[in-house]
């Protein structure tokens, strides 16, 4: 399942490249970009466990750049 | 500026204040720290307090860190003001960042300005204003002039003209009346229009199109997935032969550390991959939204990559190159004149709905009158037969002709022949054709001078009129008589031919092209307004139906490219520069940040060249 997420507060390109590398390698996700022009988030994870799945996103993201928040 | 710039410009200048008194003010020893200290943690306490708290977090190669780390060091060699200058830079530089990027961001969010904000719905009698998002299928919507028709309709009352400007690029109005389809982001130019609602909201045109071009930049180009990749080596890099080399000149030379620390300081300075980072997807963003504002959609940063790449075009014949519609484009009387042809042809044919009988009222311009006809028959294969004003008016193929027993003869034009007897005499025949779109012409030649190598056009039409279309065009090859599915073939072939980076672009009008259009390296669909299978099929949808976009639109990609390339080589070298220069101990720390910042100011400025076409 496919999803977009707008990102507020995503002022560094450099942490969104940080941020799309990050939310990849967590298990269940196929693909995910994040765009710092239009920051957005799109996830596109295993739908069953979808909600589970951003969760961790949301943290992996924190942990790059707390600034940043995803409107979920 | 938002609140948050406006906040950190203000630290900026209160530091920068600080830092040109530092040169009045006699001041030595533990004051002298401290008023730098004062005006270093001004503008640089959220870079110290970031690279503590991302440290926490295990993000060591963070610019934050990076920066924090250099500038500390600055002061620990004693060397205050270069300590507080970096940080007054890289701070300029970041606001600036923001600054632009949130500019260019709007200024195509605006040539996008095509979301309604309102539908005015009529109900129980009374005009409410309603949110788009809550108008059903089936609804009564009223559009006044100037107002920005909502959401896609067909007209029950009134007649306007709209302005497709938004989609299309088109600046000529769109004339409507009652029983035209109107879509969503036209602006209602002049009268009052009642519009019954056929699509959702969400369903509608300009909800696909802004979906379309927010979600365009999630398809990285090539050059994007480098720069992405380059930084990811590109720091830890700089970093090490930052360590390496405040370490080893002092332990095997001997010489001092404090020079060996501060050509170090400088390495950590330009550690920093901002300026591609940024400039490269600015760049894309800025000609996807240029493109749009030339009426054409590009889905993905890749396609318009690709799309400069290109070396073979090949069309569809049908709705693409040719207008699609059947116009009577000759008449070649006999015995009779032309005008009598016309309306006998046209009476003849007044109760068939085929878009040959269609093309010849058309063409008859005067209203049909019914009541002179009778006794209409039509033989299947062969044409009508009729009785206009008590003669017998034979329309249709020579077959028709040989049972009418008319002396006919064959006619040296293209297209759809059809010939016409009164009472068993040959009276002459009217051609019919689809005619060629005014600027396909226009657009081969300038694909041409573009150095496209090859134009190629397949059509299921006849040999006769592929060849003559093919011809007048100054097309390169073609194919006819060829069914859907052997345009994949032909397609398949095309793409064997041609050089391993040379790119191939399908054209078609988006409608019974699906297969091919997905096998091009890039699939173009024409008239994408309104048709959702266009939309949904293509990587690139030109909104009207001109081809001479295809040409605009690899500008754009060839003018993006080229900015793209820019800005990669600019940076690089500035930066490697610095680096050879810094270790060296030819560059100053203030040197090494006033050039990264301008760096990315200038590769910023230099992306923003996208967006104007």
């Amino acid at each position: 399942m496919k999803k977009h997420f707008k990102m507020v507060d995503l002022d560094c390109a450099n942490c969104a490249a940080k941020m799309e590398d990050a939310i990849k390698k967590i298990s269940g996700v196929n693909d995910a970009t994040v765009s710092f022009m239009a920051q957005k988030l799109t996830v596109d994870a295993d739908e069953s466990r979808f909600d589970e799945i951003m969760k961790e996103i949301v943290r992996v993201c924190k942990r790059v750049e707390p600034d940043c928040v995803i409107k979920l | 500026m938002s609140r948050k710039q406006k906040k950190m410009l203000v630290r900026i200048l209160i530091s920068a204040v600080l830092f040109a008194f530092s040169f009045l003010l006699p001041l030595g020893g533990a004051p002298r720290l401290l008023y730098f200290v004062v005006a270093y943690a001004v503008v640089g306490w959220d870079v110290l307090w970031r690279a503590v708290r991302n440290i926490a977090h295990g993000q060591v190669f963070d610019e934050n860190f990076l920066m924090a780390l250099a500038t500390v060091g600055a002061f620990a060699l004693g060397e205050f003001p270069e300590a507080v200058e970096v940080m007054l830079f890289y701070q300029i530089g970041e606001l600036f960042q923001s600054y632009a990027v949130g500019r260019s961001r709007q200024s195509i969010t605006a040539l996008m300005d095509i979301r309604p904000d309102y539908a005015n719905i009529e109900r129980d009698g009374a005009l409410e204003q309603v949110d788009p998002d809550e108008v059903a299928v089936g609804e009564i919507i009223v559009i006044k002039a100037g107002e920005k028709i909502p959401l896609d309709g067909v007209v029950i009352e009134g007649s306007s003209s709209l302005d497709t400007a938004a989609l299309t690029g088109e600046s000529l109005p769109r004339e409507v009346s009652e029983g035209d389809s109107v879509i969503s982001g036209c602006i209602n130019q002049s009268g009052l229009l009642r519009v019954r609602v056929n699509k959702e909201f969400g369903e509608s045109t300009v909800s696909k199109i802004l979906d379309l071009v927010e979600n365009s930049s999630s398809k990285k180009a090539r050059a994007e997935h480098f720069i992405t990749k380059f930084a990811r080596y590109y720091t830890p890099v700089v970093v090490i032969g930052a360590v390496l080399l405040a370490l080893i000149p002092p332990l095997l030379l001997g010489d001092a550390w404090s020079i060996w620390i501060e050509r170090a300081l400088i390495f950590l300075v330009i550690s920093c991959p901002c300026a591609l980072v940024i400039s490269i997807p600015l760049s894309f963003f800025g000609g996807i939204g240029g493109a749009s504002k030339a009426g054409i959609l590009v889905k993905g940063s890749n396609y318009l990559e690709a799309l400069s790449e290109t070396e073979t075009v090949v069309f569809d014949k049908t709705g693409t190159l040719t207008k699609g519609v059947f116009q009577v484009t000759a008449v070649h009387p006999d015995t009779l004149p032309e005008s009598r042809l016309l309306e006998l042809a046209a009476l003849a044919e007044s109760f068939s709905d085929h878009p040959i009988s269609r093309s010849l009222r058309q063409a008859y311009e005067k209203p049909v009158d019914h009541s002179r006809v009778s006794d209409v028959e039509e033989i299947s294969g062969h044409g009508v037969r009729a009785r206009v004003d008590g003669l017998q008016v034979c329309a249709g193929n020579g077959k028709l002709m040989n049972l009418a027993g008319a002396q006919w003869h064959d006619c040296n034009l293209t297209g759809t022949v059809v010939h016409i007897a009164v009472d068993g005499s040959y009276g002459g025949h009217i051609v019919i054709s689809d005619t060629v779109k005014p600027d396909a012409a226009e657009a081969i030649g300038a694909l041409k001078r573009m150095g496209i190598r090859q134009t190629v056009m397949l059509t299921g039409d006849t040999q006769a009129v592929a060849e003559q279309i093919a011809g007048e065009l100054g097309l390169d090859s073609f194919h006819a008589g060829l069914l859907p599915a052997d345009k994949v073939e032909r397609v398949e072939e095309l793409l064997k031919q041609k050089s391993a980076k040379g790119k191939l672009a399908f054209v078609g009008d988006g409608i019974n092209d699906a297969p091919v259009l997905s096998r091009a390296d890039i699939g173009i669909a024409m008239g994408g307004l309104g048709s959702d299978a266009a939309i949904e099929a293509a990587d690139i949808v030109l909104m009207d139906d001109q081809p001479s976009k295809i040409a605009t639109a690899m500008q754009i990609s060839k003018k993006t490219l080229r900015i793209v390339k820019q800005n990669i080589v600019f940076s690089l070298g500035v930066k490697g520069l610095i680096l050879l220069l810094g270790a060296a101990g030819l560059a100053s720390m203030q040197a090494a940040i006033f050039a990264d910042v301008g760096v990315m100011v200038i590769a910023v400025l230099n992306a923003s060249r996208a967006l104007k076409p």
